[in-house]
C-alpha cells in the first residue's frame, strides 16, 4: 500500500497521483511510438482505428459520462467532421492541415445547434432528440448530392506533410497517435478545471448544480460543443484513413456502437474511453478470427457479430456497470490492500425510490 | 390524390400509434423507454408468418399463438433483463433495451434469414368504394383493428382490477406496493401486454411493408409519435401516431425528395423545442 502525504489541496487534482505513474506512461508512449516498427500493416491499421475510436470515446464520455447527457446522435458529428474534411480537401483543394481543425470547428458548431434545444430536455428525451438529429443528418448526406455525392460516397486522399507523404498506414499512424495523445491530455486537464467540475456537478444533480451557481445552459452547450469538436476531428481522421466514405458509415448503429464503447470501457473515465475503444475495435476482429473454431452452426451465422455485441452489452450493464475500467480498479484495489480485501467493498448500493409523479 | 394520401397516412399512422402505445405502456408503468419495441414488432410478425406459411395454421389461430408467445417473450425480457436492473440509472436501462433490440434483430436474422418476405396477414387487398373515393381494404382493416384495440385497452385499464392496479403502479409505485399490489407482477404483465401490442402492430404492418429482419427500424419512428402525444398518454400515442403518419405521407408528395424519410424527426425536434410535454402530456416538475 502506498500513502501520499497531502500537503495542499492542489494535490487532489494533479494529473498523476504518484510520480512513478509518469514513468510508466512514458514507457507506454515510447512503446506505442515504436509499435509500427515491429508490427505488421494489419495491426498498425487496427491501432489507427483504435486511436480514432479513442478520440470519439473521449468526446462522448465528456457529454455522456461526465455531464450526464445521453447522446444517440454522435455518428452525426462524426459524419459532419468526415464530410467537412473530405469536401474541403477534395472539392476545394484546401490543405488537410487546415481542413482537420475546420472539421472540428464545423462539428462543434453543429454541436451547439444540437446542444441548444437539448437544454430544455431531460435524460431520455434528449436521447430521442439526438437520435432524430442523427437521422436528419444522415438524410441530408444522402440528398445533398452536389456536395456529398449522395449514396455513392466520396473518395479521399491521404494527406502529406511537406514532402513527406502519409499515404501508408505506418506513416498515417504517426499522424493519429499525437492527436490521440493531445486529446487525452486536453480532456484530462479540462476535467481538472472548474468547468470540468461543473460538468460533474451537472451529471450528479442538475438542481444542486444550478443552486451552486452553475449556468446549466452554458455548460451543457459547452459539453456538446467540445464533444462534437472531438468527434468531428475523429471523423476527419476516419475519412482520410478509410479513403472512402458514404452515408452507410454514419447510421444509428454507429451511434449505438459509440455508446457501447464508453459503456463497456467505463462511463466517466478517460481510461475507460481507451479500454472501450480497444475493445470495440478488437471485437469484430476477434469474432472473425474465432469463427473457424466455433461449431459451423454458430460460426457461419451472419448475425453473429450483432448478437455477441448485444450480449456483451447486456452482460456489462448487468454485472459490471462501471465497465472494464471499473474492473481494473477493483483488481488493483484487491492487490493494493492484499490481505484486507473484503467481499462487500464494492457492493452496489441501489436507490429504489423514483421521481414522484404529480 | 390528397384524400388518398391522407388515408394511406392514417393507416401508417395507426401502426406508428400502436408501436408508440407499446412504449407508452412500459414508460408509464416502469419509467423505462424500450428502444427494442420495433424489434419486438418484427418478432411478432415473423411468428405469425411462420405459423401461417410453414405450419399451415389458419390465420386467426396463428395470430393467437403469436400473441401468446409474444406475451411470454415480454415477460421473459422483464424478468431476466430489466428486473435485475431496477434501481440502476436510466442510462443503463436505455442501453439494456437497445441491447435487447440488437439481440432480437440478430436472432430474427438467424432464425428467419435475411430475405424479404411477402405476408398478407389474412387480409386481402381489394379497393372499397366509399362515395367517390376508392380506399384499400387493408387500410380500413388497420384502422378498425387499431380502434378495437384501443377500446379493449381502455376498458382493461379503467374497468378491470388488473388494469386499475397497473394504473396505480404507474402513478405511484410505492403507494401501490403498500396497497398490496404486486408491483413485480404488474411490471411483468405490462411487458407482456406491450409485446402483444407490438405483435399486433407488426402483423398489421405486413400488408403495407414487406417482412424483413430489419423492419424494427420502422418502430423508431414511433418515438416522434409518442413524444408528440406526450410520453405517458395512451390517447396521445395514437393521435401522435396518426398526425405523424398523415404529415409524413403528405410530405412525400408536396415537399422535395428526402423529406418523407425525416419528416417525423423534424416534427419531433420542433415539438421538443416548442412544447416538450407534447399534446396530451402533463408538465412534470421534479421535487427535490
Amino acid at each position: 500500500m502506498r500513502f501520499v502525504k497531502r500537503m495542499n489541496y492542489l494535490q487532489d487534482i494533479q494529473l498523476f497521483k504518484y510520480h512513478s505513474t509518469i514513468g510508466w506512461y512514458l514507457i507506454l508512449i515510447t512503446a506505442f511510438l515504436a509499435a509500427p516498427l515491429v508490427m505488421g500493416t494489419y495491426w498498425v491499421s487496427l491501432l489507427i482505428l483504435i486511436g480514432i475510436n479513442i478520440i470519439v470515446a473521449l468526446g462522448l464520455n465528456l457529454v455522456t459520462g461526465y455531464t450526464g447527457q445521453v447522446s444517440l446522435g454522435h455518428a452525426a458529428f462524426f459524419a459532419v467532421g468526415a464530410y467537412t474534411s473530405a469536401v474541403l480537401t477534395g472539392k476545394f483543394g484546401v490543405s488537410f492541415w487546415l481542413a482537420l481543425p475546420a472539421s472540428g470547428v464545423v462539428g462543434a458548431l453543429v454541436g451547439i445547434v444540437v446542444g441548444l434545444p437539448a437544454l430544455r430536455l431531460k435524460g431520455l428525451y434528449l436521447a430521442i432528440a439526438t437520435m432524430g438529429f442523427g437521422f436528419i443528418i444522415e438524410e441530408i448526406i444522402v440528398q445533398w448530392e452536389p456536395i456529398t455525392n449522395g449514396v455513392n460516397g466520396l473518395s479521399i486522399k491521404r494527406p502529406s506533410l511537406a514532402a513527406f507523404s502519409l499515404a501508408s498506414d505506418k506513416h498515417f499512424y504517426y499522424l493519429v497517435f499525437p492527436i490521440v495523445l493531445l486529446s487525452v491530455l486536453v480532456l484530462k486537464n479540462l476535467l481538472r478545471t472548474s468547468s470540468g467540475r461543473a460538468f460533474l456537478a451537472i451529471r450528479d444533480s442538475e438542481t444542486a448544480a444550478e443552486s451552486m451557481g452553475i449556468n446549466l445552459a452554458v455548460y451543457k452547450t459547452a459539453a456538446f460543443c467540445i464533444s462534437a469538436f472531438y468527434t468531428g476531428i475523429a471523423g476527419a481522421l476516419f475519412a482520410h484513413f478509410m479513403r472512402f466514405i458514404g452515408p452507410e458509415n454514419f447510421t444509428i448503429l454507429e451511434s449505438i456502437s459509440f455508446l457501447v464503447m464508453i459503456l463497456v470501457g467505463g462511463l466517466g473515465s478517460v481510461h475507460g474511453s481507451v479500454f472501450g475503444a480497444v475493445f470495440i475495435t478488437f471485437l469484430p476482429e476477434g469474432i472473425s478470427l474465432s469463427k473457424d473454431y466455433l461449431p459451423t452452426f454458430i460460426g457461419q451465422q451472419a448475425g453473429l457479430q450483432a448478437a455477441v455485441y448485444g450480449l456483451v452489452l447486456l452482460l456489462f450493464i448487468r454485472f459490471e456497470p462501471l465497465g472494464l475500467y471499473g474492473r481494473w480498479l477493483k483488481i488493483k484495489f484487491y492487490f493494493e490492500n492484499f490481505p484486507f480485501y473484503k467481499k462487500d467493498t464494492f457492493r452496489k448500493v441501489r436507490k429504489f425510490h423514483r421521481t414522484q409523479k404529480q | 390524390m390528397f384524400i388518398q394520401q391522407v388515408i394511406n397516412g392514417l393507416a401508417m399512422g395507426c401502426i406508428y400509434g400502436l408501436v408508440a402505445l407499446g412504449f407508452v405502456l412500459i414508460y408509464k408503468a416502469t419509467e423505462i423507454i424500450n428502444f427494442g419495441q420495433g424489434d419486438l414488432m418484427m418478432i411478432g410478425a415473423f411468428l405469425a408468418f411462420t405459423c401461417v406459411n410453414f405450419l399451415h395454421l389458419p390465420f386467426l389461430l396463428s395470430l393467437l399463438i403469436a400473441l401468446v408467445l409474444m406475451g411470454f417473450l415480454g415477460k421473459i425480457i422483464d424478468r431476466f433483463v430489466l428486473r435485475p436492473l431496477v434501481g440502476e440509472p436510466a442510462f443503463a436501462m436505455v442501453m439494456a433495451t437497445i441491447a435487447i433490440g440488437i439481440l432480437l434483430r440478430s436472432l430474427g436474422g438467424m432464425i428467419w434469414g435475411y430475405d424479404t418476405y411477402k405476408f398478407s396477414a389474412g387480409i386481402t387487398d381489394v379497393p372499397v368504394r366509399i362515395g367517390s373515393w376508392a380506399v384499400s381494404s387493408v387500410n380500413l382493416w388497420i384502422m378498425a383493428i387499431t380502434v378495437l384495440l384501443i377500446i379493449v385497452l381502455y376498458f382493461f385499464f379503467n374497468k378491470t382490477k388488473a388494469g386499475v392496479s397497473m394504473e396505480a403502479a404507474s402513478q405511484n409505485q410505492l403507494a401501490a406496493y403498500l396497497m398490496g399490489i404486486g408491483v413485480k407482477k404488474v411490471f411483468s404483465n405490462i411487458w407482456g401486454i406491450s409485446a402483444m401490442v407490438a405483435a399486433v402492430a407488426g402483423i398489421l404492418l405486413t400488408p403495407i411493408q414487406f417482412l424483413n429482419y430489419n423492419m424494427g427500424f420502422i418502430g423508431l419512428k414511433a418515438f416522434p409519435a409518442a413524444v408528440l402525444g406526450g410520453f405517458g398518454s395512451i390517447p396521445g400515442a395514437i393521435v401522435g401516431g396518426i398526425i405523424i403518419g398523415i404529415s409524413e405521407s403528405l410530405a412525400g408528395i408536396y415537399l422535395p425528395r428526402g423529406f418523407k424519410e425525416v419528416f417525423a424527426w423534424v416534427i419531433l425536434i420542433l415539438v421538443l423545442m416548442i412544447r416538450p410535454e407534447g399534446l396530451f402530456g402533463i408538465h412534470q416538475k421534479k421535487r427535490v
